[in-house]
């Protein structure tokens, strides 16, 4: 196993260089002159020529590469240009608020997810199972943005049970982590299904019936718990994208963590603001399907990728 | 095709709701109702009513003329997207799998990997906010987005085809390369990418939607569903319709296409587990 980890690792470093340096290379899409860009129509040149000498953009292309990945190494992730802050210190500020929202999601759409996907694969071609279809499906047309402002009208508008934004206590993290985790919810809620159909078909359970064992023991002790195999791997790769879909759902309830800051980066035209939020979440992105492909290794010790 | 719409009712209605989109998004200068620009303050969040079904909007604009220009920029952006990455996505692939060694590994590594490295919606954000917003370049990144897909999936088909015997039996007969690759094994892929197209349209048009909520993907004053719902979101105590209704169309098209991309692939694989 050890040497599976390994081995994974080894894989990872590449795809992490690709990403820091497409990151990197950003800031030289921008049309024009990013400097410029960011500083607004009618600022004055020397001001233009003193904010490129900061950021390091006049000097050659190989010693800003050099430069941008030394400091990575060490942290650095530079400094937002509209506050002087540090961008890694604003980043790890807002980290924990996105955080607390994804983890939220994800266990709200497994309290949906799991007992749907079992009753849906039980019930298999009865009503119950095709409702449950389509609401996934329903659920995974929704996007965040129209899902969220949708539960703010009904909850907090119209009931006056929730609040409409803002972090507090559980009450306020209830809609945002719904919306976030609607979609993850729909796509579980079918991957369930599909590894709940396959387990049922397997003679361990025909022999669990055989010996009577109780319903209730063959689906959950035995079944259950060897379908959500494949719904670890998609609930790792689908986690690291909510830490993206974030960005959409942090906006619509102004919830303080790292997607908003990516908003508050892109309005301002804060490019390093901007590169260091994206170069986290896309680091967290693939630290989490790492982590993923080590628990599955070890949850299900036949998995080892050649 | 008959004989895949006979058998799913959901795909019958994704399939008419599909065309009627794409009806509304041909003709939609001469169906819209009122000019979509056109602004009339006195009737600035009126909700709605028999002249105007889905009411006004905060500068007093018609919504349902909006909607449906709207229902134009989202199918044309989704065509383009899919049309784009599609095409440049599976001769990528395809030519990968095809030939194999150093082409195939830089496909591999540094197009699909790198790609698929981000989450497309960040992906997204990154591209538009660095090139700047409008309609060009918001196509332009969903098909850099897209085609990472495309390209995996044809190198994987075309991988498994080439061994078939159809293929051999083609090269035995003497054709070349390029006529093997053409006209034998291109046209024995396009059922999974057709399926991968039709949830492609789906997830293009998501996304441009939430480009556009973000602000960073149509420019105003062009309606996109995406920004009349970010315009809706400051009204939802007095004028929630200007939520509802561009929330409604997105959700309809999108289902849509799902609805057909789930019943292609069943219809493809018989034997999966569908619902």
């Amino acid at each position: 196993m050890i040497a599976f980890l390994l081995r994974r690792l080894a894989l990872t470093i590449p795809v992490v260089w690709i990403v820091v340096t497409l990151v990197f290379a950003l800031i030289h899409l921008v049309p024009g002159d990013p400097v410029a860009q960011m500083l607004g129509e009618g600022a004055p040149q020397q001001e233009i020529q003193r904010m490129r000498h900061d950021l390091g953009l006049d000097r050659p292309l190989l010693e800003q590469y050099r430069t941008y990945i030394l400091g990575l190494l060490r942290g650095d992730l530079g400094t937002s240009f509209r506050n002087q802050q540090s961008v890694a210190q604003s980043i790890a500020a807002r980290y924990p608020a996105t955080i607390e929202l994804a983890f939220a999601a994800i266990l709200i759409s497994l309290a949906f997810a799991i007992p749907a996907g079992v009753i849906s694969a039980v019930k298999r071609g009865t009503l119950l199972d095709r409702a449950i279809g389509v609401v996934s499906l329903f659920g995974v047309s929704l996007p965040n943005f129209a899902l969220g402002p949708l539960l703010i009208l009904v909850f907090s508008i119209v009931l006056g049970l929730l609040p409409v934004s803002g972090r507090g206590g559980v009450l306020h993290l209830v809609l945002p982590a719904l919306t976030l985790g609607g979609a993850l919810a729909a796509v579980t809620t079918r991957m369930v299904r599909a590894s709940m159909l396959e387990e049922i078909g397997q003679d361990y359970i025909r022999t669990a019936r055989a010996k009577g064992l109780p319903e209730r023991v063959v689906l959950f002790r035995h079944a259950l718990r060897n379908s959500l195999l494949p719904v670890v791997t998609i609930l790792g790769l689908q986690a690291g994208a909510l830490l993206a879909g974030a960005i959409i759902t942090e906006t619509v309830f102004a919830w303080p963590g790292l997607g908003r800051l990516t908003v508050q980066a892109i309005n301002a035209r804060d490019y390093p603001l901007l590169q260091g939020c994206i170069l986290t979440i896309s680091l967290s992105y693939i630290l989490i399907n790492l982590l993923t492909d080590a628990i599955y290794s070890v949850v299900d010790p036949r998995i080892r990728y050649e | 095709m008959s004989r895949l719409l006979r058998r799913n009712k959901l795909a019958i209605f994704g399939f008419f709701v599909i065309a009627t989109l794409t009806f509304v998004a041909l003709f939609a200068p001469w169906i819209m109702p009122y000019d979509p620009a056109v602004q009339d303050l006195e009737a600035r969040l009126r909700g709605p009513s028999w002249d105007h079904p889905f009411g006004h909007d905060e500068l007093g604009r018609d919504i349902l003329s909006r909607v449906l220009l709207g229902t134009r920029i989202s199918m044309r952006v989704g065509a383009m997207v899919v049309l784009l990455s599609g095409i440049i996505g599976v001769l990528i692939g395809g030519f990968a799998g095809y030939i194999g060694g150093p082409f195939d590994t830089f496909v591999t590594v540094i197009v699909v990997n790198s790609l698929m490295a981000f989450p497309g919606i960040l992906l997204a954000i990154a591209l538009v906010a660095f090139l700047g917003p409008g309609i060009d370049r918001l196509i332009f990144a969903l098909s850099v987005i897209g085609l990472a897909g495309y390209a995996r999936l044809a190198r994987g088909q075309v991988l498994k085809v080439k061994t078939l015997e159809f293929v051999e039996a083609a090269r035995a007969l003497g054709a070349s390369g390029p006529r093997i690759f053409f006209l034998h094994v291109m046209p024995s892929i396009v059922q999974p990418v057709l399926v991968h197209a039709s949830i492609g349209m789906a997830a293009a048009i998501l996304l441009e939607a939430s480009l556009s909520f973000l602000g960073l993907g149509i420019a105003p004053p062009t309606p996109s569903w995406g920004a009349m719902l970010n315009d809706g979101r400051s009204h939802l105590f007095d004028a929630p319709h200007m939520v509802v209704f561009p929330s409604a169309a997105l959700v309809l098209t999108v289902l849509s296409f799902n609805f057909l991309g789930d019943a292609l692939r069943d219809w493809l694989d018989p034997k999966s587990l569908k619902f």
